[in-house]
């Protein structure tokens, strides 16, 4: 089996360990928060992301300009976003966790978590299973590794922008 | 009170401060936060050592053309419990009781329907999760926030779906 330097999976260990603690100071760890989210009664999951991904794509972009990160953009399989995030989106309601918060919630001591992320194996061990038949449904209406900015020949500045901007502007918005 | 010993912190500071560790992630492991790509790992090692022919894990490596590796992300997930499991600690939170509130008033008070819900629901989402290649964090933060086209996709279709269920599932019945 393939390993990566002991190095790196120590910096995983403190990247994720200073993630779980953010994730329970914010209370995504509850059952309630995701829930709550979806049910469109309490909005602290919603703000936590915004936030992260505002102040993340400031940062990235900055340190892209000085060529200092590669950008890690994902595939858009078109089969496989609308499908698997149809499927994800009930998983998620049904559980009450997403994969982040459901780790962080175990750490609390959410047994139904725990039993949560034993389904999450066995989902994993079905998709092997499952993915030489599911290829080709995945992969209908690949685009490929395209963000915004290209797709739409923008600077990417003016989607930071526009998404800081919406952002504080949303922040704003709720506090009243 | 100490912040580290408090119970809760604003979502927009927590929000703020995954933004920042993302940044770092991105600076040092030259990777965003992401937590389900371990899992497709592991079940790939799970399969080679219980089953590989019923499991099919050769075929799935021949068409994915990966194999599996411990690396970064598998500190990462390791990491996330500790994390959480420290500032719970630090907080003096009380154990949570077997089935949450929310669940309990609108669903049932049996723990066995609680974790068979939650094995269910776990499975899909991370067939799911595997189908898109990415969850609420490697599409939700780390995907948008690099204004990958596949990540704005993802979290409408999520939040959709996911309302659906639970406004069934959760929403108050009249």
């Amino acid at each position: 089996m393939k390993r990566e330097s002991y190095g790196r999976i120590m910096l995983g260990l403190l990247t994720g360990t200073a993630f779980g603690f953010l994730l329970h100071k914010g209370r995504a760890s509850e059952h309630e928060a995701i829930s709550g989210q979806l049910l469109l009664e309490d909005f602290s999951v919603g703000k936590i992301m915004a936030t992260a991904s505002a102040v993340g794509a400031a940062g990235t972009y900055a340190l892209n300009e000085l060529k200092q990160v590669d950008l890690k953009i994902k595939p858009l399989n078109t089969g496989g976003i609308v499908l698997g995030g149809t499927m994800f989106g009930a998983g998620m309601a049904l559980l009450g966790y997403c994969p982040g918060t459901s780790l962080a919630a175990i750490g609390e001591g959410h047994k139904d978590a725990a039993v949560g992320a034993l389904g999450m194996l066995g989902g994993a061990l079905a998709f092997i299973k499952a993915y030489p038949y599911i290829k080709p449904v995945i992969e209908k209406g690949a685009v490929g590794e395209k963000t915004l900015p290209q797709l739409t020949g923008s600077s990417p500045w003016l989607w930071v922008a526009g998404l800081a901007g919406t952002v504080a502007l949303g922040a704003n918005l709720l506090k009243k | 009170m100490h912040p580290l010993l408090r119970k809760r912190w604003s979502p927009y500071w927590v929000g703020a401060a995954i933004g920042g560790l993302e940044v770092l992630a991105m600076l040092t492991a030259k990777k965003p936060l992401g937590i389900t790509s371990p899992f497709e790992e592991a079940a790939v090692i799970v399969a080679d050592t219980l089953a590989p022919q019923a499991m099919g894990s050769e075929t799935y490596r021949e068409k994915s053309g990966k194999s599996p590796e411990i690396n970064w992300e598998w500190g990462l997930v390791t990491g996330v419990v500790l994390g959480s499991m420290l500032s719970a600690r630090l907080a003096k939170d009380p154990l949570p009781r077997p089935v949450p509130d929310l669940w309990q008033k609108q669903v049932s008070a049996s723990p066995s329907l609680r974790y068979g819900g939650a094995f269910l629901g776990g499975a899909l989402m991370m067939f799911g999760a595997r189908m898109a290649k990415g969850c609420t964090s490697g599409h939700g933060i780390s995907g948008t926030m690099q204004f990958s086209a596949s990540s704005w996709l993802f979290v409408p279709i999520i939040f959709s779906a996911g309302a659906a269920v639970a406004k069934v599932l959760l929403g108050r019945k009249k």
